[in-house]
């Protein structure tokens, strides 16, 4: 020891190595940096790829058509077009051979194909608001074919855009795509079916997953005595959390409905389902955030005499809630997201009307997406992409109303 | 620093007790305390009496924190802790089933180590104990209790104007004074302090030993302190622990000035612990 000279700091063997830390520093946050911008820019390419194709799906194109109702073959009496029934009864009538007639009238050959199946639905929506056109030569604007938007939007079809230069067309916010459900005609076709049966599925998910998820939490964190059991049991909900989803989906077909008989494709089902498999993600953050309340929090309200109830809801509690509403976030957004095992509870189905409840046939967004990405028709590519856009909406609201949320509950101590 | 640790003649004057003391309020019989395999407290008797305040003193790890949590039950939240003997409050043994440690606890106040006021308003923090025991009836009640309690803190001066303002934005001395209102809010009979300066500068400190010495009287109080002057400038009786006993008990003044054992002796004039 005492043979040991003395540290020379200002020596230049020092100052190498002063060096060499610096350059390994400045190495690392360079890196980090790159990692950082190079995530950024995946995700901004994504964006850009998905609004750049979608946002057609957003717009549809119309054309002007001439229809002379008194001379057409239509038998439609204008009474049928009041009362309870107006919509049915317009719907009934031959209004696709109205169109037909009317476009070739006024196109030629082929001016048929320039109107699709959104057609017959607006000319009908517009029939049943003022029934007196039937007596009347009007001028009305019908949104045009899928084919036909398509060749309207990006060219590149000789037929259709010799038929579109003779059209007066414009281009509108296609509400049929918000309002509409899945149809066989890419123009008719719409999420709103897939938006309500994707809320209906969250709701059942949310209320049984995050009551179920934290009163779990706080029994395993709070009450539960430390031994064999609760280790097990803790190990499993861990395991739980990592089990892949198309497990889940085969256990709800098993379970809820060859076992207990409930409707195929509903969004009760899908719900527990998903609940199931959004449950363990729930309690672990709920542990996690239980365990990161001070000890001191409770000894002090046990200090007063509060009882372990009321330690734990008036204290514990509202202290872990924002980091319980994290995890619930996670684990809503992987819920809404998922498609696996939604397929195989049935409810990849073909719907063509939005469920009314939680035990109607249904399906969601993200199936919708599978199922529209398959479509042959060129038209649905873009429906696709649109309805891309609307799942990232719906997703981007729920965590910004559970963002808020946990930042209402937010507490420093 | 022997000079530091021995009491100047004046400060034990201060609190010589000529009085006879009133009545026991908690009795400790052959108090053992285990944790798991090891034994923290190896039989414990103590009476600690109304109008007095009772110091714990002695090394760290000899178990003085460990024995005043007996005496409200904390120990109860440590799943391995188990503790065997007698601990009667008024002549109630509080261990025994028909005691309800939820009720004891708001008898017996605890102010902790480290000041923990709850991450909520000033007032929220003396009423909470209050409201759960339904002490109050109504607001205007409950305002006189917030009050009170404040008042015998010697805390409502500095926080009449902001009582909405968040108990932890307080300063430490003025967070712990805060528990020590929110402690007597639920009007107890004993009030348990493990080392509430332990975390505190000396003004800060200073008064919290003013506040001790006017709620005497009132509470009995029983406190834990690593400093010895301090031991002697608040307490009326004096316990000395080690190694998990207590190794002399008696009058502070008696303690300090005419030790009857060597260890205690040795410990306070600083040669160990």
């Amino acid at each position: 020891m005492s043979n040991r000279p003395l540290t020379r700091w200002t020596d230049g063997s020092m100052d190498r190595l002063v060096t060499r830390r610096n350059a390994a520093e400045r190495r690392f946050r360079a890196l980090g940096f790159l990692a950082v911008a190079l995530s950024l820019a995946f995700l901004a390419f994504l964006l850009f790829t998905m609004a750049a194709k979608g946002i057609g799906g957003f717009t549809s194109t119309e054309a002007k058509l001439t229809i002379d109702f008194p001379r057409s073959d239509l038998m439609l009496d204008p009474g049928a077009l009041r009362g309870p029934d107006a919509r049915q009864n317009a719907a009934g009538a031959a209004l696709d051979g109205v169109i037909e007639q009317a476009a070739m009238a006024r196109f030629g050959a082929g001016g048929g194909d320039l109107f699709g199946g959104a057609s017959v639905r607006e000319l009908g929506d517009q029939l049943v608001g003022d029934p007196d056109l039937l007596g009347k030569k009007v001028d009305v604007w019908l949104p045009l074919s899928a084919k036909a938007d398509l060749a309207a939007k990006h060219g590149g079809d000789p037929a259709y855009d010799k038929l579109l230069a003779k059209a007066d067309t414009r281009t509108r916010f296609n509400l049929t795509f918000l309002t509409a459900s899945d149809a066989t005609d890419a123009s008719a076709a719409g999420v709103w079916g897939a938006l309500k049966g994707s809320f209906l599925t969250i709701l059942v998910t949310m209320l049984l997953a995050f009551p179920i998820g934290v009163m779990s939490a706080l029994y395993l964190e709070e009450f539960a005595p430390r031994n064999r059991w609760t280790d097990l049991i803790e190990v499993s909900i861990n395991n739980l959390a990592a089990v892949p989803s198309i497990i889940f989906g085969l256990l709800g077909l098993a379970v809820f409905l060859n076992f207990m008989n409930m409707p195929r494709s509903a969004p009760l089902v899908g719900g527990l389902t998903l609940a199931l498999m959004t449950m363990p993600v729930i309690v672990i953050a709920g542990r996690n955030a239980i365990t990161s309340v001070p000890p001191s929090i409770r000894d002090a309200a046990l200090g007063v005499g509060a009882s372990k109830l009321q330690v734990v809801f008036h204290h514990v509690l509202p202290l872990a809630l924002p980091g319980i509403l994290t995890g619930t976030i996670i684990g809503m957004a992987r819920a809404l997201g998922e498609t696996a095992p939604l397929l195989m509870i049935g409810m990849r189905a073909f719907i063509a009307s939005p469920p009314a409840g939680i035990t109607d046939p249904a399906t969601v967004l993200p199936v919708q997406i599978f199922l529209w990405s398959d479509e042959v028709d060129r038209a649905f590519v873009e429906k696709t992409s649109a309805a891309i856009i609307v799942l990232l909406v719906f997703m981007l609201l729920m965590n910004g109303l559970a963002i808020y949320l946990r930042n209402r509950f937010e507490r420093r101590w | 620093m022997i000079d530091t640790i021995v009491p100047t003649p004046l400060d034990v004057a201060e609190t010589v007790d000529t009085s006879t003391p009133r009545d026991p309020k908690m009795t400790a019989r052959d108090v053992h305390v285990f944790y798991g395999e090891k034994e923290a407290i190896k039989g414990v008797d103590i009476t600690i009496y109304d109008d007095k305040v009772t110091a714990f003193i002695g090394p760290s790890g000899c178990g003085k924190s460990t024995f005043l949590r007996c005496l409200n039950r904390m120990n109860d939240t440590i799943p391995s802790a188990r503790v065997t003997g007698e601990i009667e409050l008024d002549g109630e043994n509080i261990n025994s089933p028909k005691m309800d440690v939820v009720q004891l606890r708001a008898r017996v106040g605890m102010v902790f180590q480290k000041p923990n006021p709850f991450p909520k308003s000033i007032y929220e923090n003396v009423a909470y104990g209050p409201r759960i025991h339904g002490l109050a009836q109504g607001k205007t009640e409950l305002d006189a209790i917030v009050e009170k309690s404040l008042l015998r803190a010697g805390l409502w001066d500095e926080v009449k104007d902001r009582l909405a303002d968040n108990g932890t934005a307080l300063s430490g001395g003025q967070q712990q004074r805060l528990c020590i209102a929110r402690a007597i809010a639920v009007d107890p009979e004993v009030i348990l302090m493990d080392e509430p300066c332990s975390a505190l500068d000396p003004i800060a400190t200073a008064k919290i030993e003013e506040l001790i010495h006017a709620l005497r009287g009132r509470y009995a109080i029983a406190i834990v302190t690593h400093n010895m002057q301090q031991a002697a400038r608040v307490s009326q009786r004096t316990a000395f622990f080690h190694l998990g006993e207590i190794v002399e008990y008696g009058k502070t003044s008696e303690i300090f000035t005419n030790p009857r054992e060597q260890r205690t002796q040795d410990y306070i004039t600083g040669r160990y612990g």
